[in-house]
């Protein structure tokens, strides 16, 4: 279930945040804010994207560039509000 | 004692020949802003002193000294004049926050021609728009963002030149040329631009109510402001290490974080990474900064993180913090004592100011919440809405206004003389915002006069927005309004009517919210939309945006008369 959910959250980095033609390589470790993939306000998108996904809310307090700033900071965050990861 | 000393006495005493006195601006017929921030500093003895210490996300660092950032500038300048750019020609700088960028910057002045900063995150309708309006000749670009450029090319005629400073060896496309500072023969005498203080020098894009963003253009002399408000603002001194968090892609990023530290000699550092917490405060203390630059929204930022995470960190390097981009709570001023032992002092300015003119200075008794008083040499008060006469009665709300003047100020709106002269009333600059003057000559913002949504210190134009979501498939009308937000002051939302076809859904939400962000930026990204079935209009058809920003406020709605289905 994780492994999926990495999967889908690195998709849609991709998809939605680099450049169709970028060579840049995201992993479940790649920086995503600090790096700048991920601005501050494109953030809520992402935010936007995982809750209707995994049908949550997460709190506005809760989603921090520290817990955006990677695919596996975002699966740590879940945990917190999807059961079955 | 700090460098402005007394305030009292700098206002009453000032002139700005003072600045250029100390600048030595129009020695022997240089007023080029590419020399006072380079080979002047050279000529100074300070040549092997370091201009930019600059830090990558992933820790790598760069140093570049005086003379580095003169040859290299000089480097910029000769390749420019090689390919047949010419002085008076737009150059537009669209990259990260690279050392590239900060010595473009200066290499174009240098020439003569006009740098044209655009902010890297801007997308492709955003670009068309600001590079068109200005007609750019060249434009300097990494791998990272040349694919918007090709996107856009063949709408771009008069764009002759496409440069990529990081191309290495990766292929490029026929009309795109590579260019690499470091590698480039170095160019140690350059014939700099010898043109008049009105030579025009650097094109900012802002944006307005009503039309496109407005290309706000300033000249040489304004070098004279910035000089001697970084100097007596953000009082740096020779041993200072000085960080301006802005990006020059915004006038703060060029004015003081470029123009005005090194016009005044100093170290700076830049810090090119996406906001972080633990990496800011581990970024002070690396480099041992003196005279933090930052903005409301970083701030609270942070403050969201709490004192624990600036303790884990030797942030006493700190001197003398300022702020700027839109009010800075009372709070964050509060929180600031607490964390650092230092208040942030605001400060206030604008694109169209292209120096700070009201501020809180060193030394000064701080209200917290308080813009501050007017920087010496800048006549400012508050006007009334109507008659544009200067309000006598302490704490009335006007419109901020400053007596034109002083030698940052704006000299016209790019191809728009018409709404450059509209915001010159009764003999005073307009400036577009709301505040009162209390007794003691301390200002006290209130907000914008117009519907321009000011996001984390950006202002962003509702009509830009509502113009791009008409692109969107499902989008029958729309309306973009500031509404509140804790961290950003206010965020984007959006009053979407639909197309027949279309339902309102979670989906479409975050289809129209990438869509904008895609095409505009991440700015400009709605951060909340409200499906409605239809806008509020005037009779004549007009939406009554003013209408829902009051909803979202929590204001009086005011005049409705004029409302269509009232």
């Amino acid at each position: 279930m994780a492994g999926d959910m990495k999967k889908l959250i690195i998709d849609y980095v991709k998809k939605e945040y680099l450049d169709e033609d970028s060579d840049q390589e995201v992993t479940e470790s790649t920086p995503l804010i600090s790096s700048g993939i991920v601005d501050s306000f494109s953030m809520v998108s992402l935010k936007a994207f995982l809750e209707k996904k995994f049908q949550i809310k997460i709190p506005d307090e809760r989603a921090t560039p520290e817990t955006f700033d990677s695919v596996n900071n975002i699966i740590n965050l879940l945990k917190e509000f999807v059961k079955e990861i | 004692m700090s460098n402005i000393g007394s305030y009292d006495d700098r206002y009453k005493s000032f002139d700005w020949g003072i600045s250029d006195a100390e600048l030595e601006f129009g020695k022997n017929g240089m007023f080029n802003i590419g020399h006072y921030c380079t080979d002047r500093i050279c000529e100074k003895g300070m040549a092997d002193k370091t201009a930019l210490i600059w830090q990558g996300f992933s820790g790598e660092i760069k140093v570049f000294t005086y003379n580095d950032i003169r040859v290299y500038s000089n480097t910029f300048a000769k390749f420019l004049s090689d390919t047949g750019i010419k002085a008076g020609d737009r150059v537009c700088i669209f990259m990260d926050k690279i050392p590239e960028l900060y010595i473009s910057f200066l290499g174009i002045l240098k020439l003569g021609a006009i740098a044209q900063p655009l902010f890297s995150a801007f997308g492709e309708e955003a670009l068309i728009t600001r590079l068109d309006d200005a007609k750019t000749r060249a434009i300097f670009t990494t791998r990272k963002h040349i694919s918007k450029i090709r996107r856009i090319r063949t709408r771009l005629p008069e764009l002759k030149r496409i440069v990529v400073v990081d191309a290495e060896n990766k292929p490029l496309e026929a009309d795109e040329i590579a260019f690499s500072m470091a590698k480039a023969l170095k160019i140690e005498k350059f014939e700099i631009h010898k043109a008049g203080p009105e030579v025009p020098s650097v094109l900012h894009y802002t944006s307005g109510t009503t039309g496109k963003p407005k290309g706000a253009l300033h000249v040489h002399s304004s070098i004279t402001a910035q000089y001697i408000t970084t100097k007596w603002v953000l009082d740096v001194r020779p041993d200072d290490i000085y960080w301006c968090t802005a990006d020059p892609g915004w006038v703060t990023g060029t004015s003081y974080g470029i123009i005005g530290p090194w016009a005044n000699g100093i170290t700076q550092c830049v810090l090119d990474m996406g906001f972080n917490v633990e990496k800011w405060y581990a970024f002070i203390e690396k480099h041992k900064v003196s005279v933090w630059y930052s903005a409301p929204t970083a701030i609270r930022l942070l403050m969201k993180e709490g004192i624990t995470a600036v303790k884990k960190h030797n942030t006493s390097s700190l001197r003398h913090l300022v702020s700027v981009g839109e009010p800075l709570n009372a709070e964050a001023v509060i929180w600031s004592e607490k964390a650092f032992g230092l208040a942030f002092h605001d400060s206030y300015w604008q694109t169209e100011t292209g120096a700070i003119v009201i501020t809180n200075f060193p030394g000064m008794k701080i209200k917290p919440g308080s813009m501050g008083k007017a920087f010496p040499g800048i006549v400012a008060t508050v006007v009334d809405p109507k008659t544009y006469e200067p309000i006598k009665t302490a704490g009335t709300v006007g419109l901020i206004a400053l007596k034109p003047g002083w030698p940052s100020m704006f000299r016209d709106y790019w191809n728009n003389r018409e709404t450059y002269e509209g915001k010159f009333k009764n003999g005073w600059y307009i400036c577009g915002d709301r505040s009162s003057i209390d007794s003691e000559g301390y200002f006290w913002f209130v907000g914008r006069d117009d519907d321009v949504i000011n996001t984390a210190g950006h202002l962003v134009g509702p009509f830009e927005i509502e113009s791009a979501l008409l692109e969107h498939k499902a989008v029958a009308e729309s309306a973009a309004v500031g509404k509140p937000d804790q961290i950003n002051m206010e965020v984007v939302k959006a009053f979407v009517a639909l197309k027949p076809g279309f339902e309102p859904s979670g989906d479409l939400e975050l289809d129209i919210m990438n869509f904008i962000r895609k095409k505009l930026s991440p700015l400009a990204m709605p951060q909340e939309i409200e499906f409605v079935p239809s806008l509020p209009k005037t009779r004549s058809g007009k939406i009554m945006r003013r209408l829902l920003r009051a909803k979202e406020w929590g204001e009086e709605i005011g005049d409705i008369s004029t409302l269509e289905n009232d």
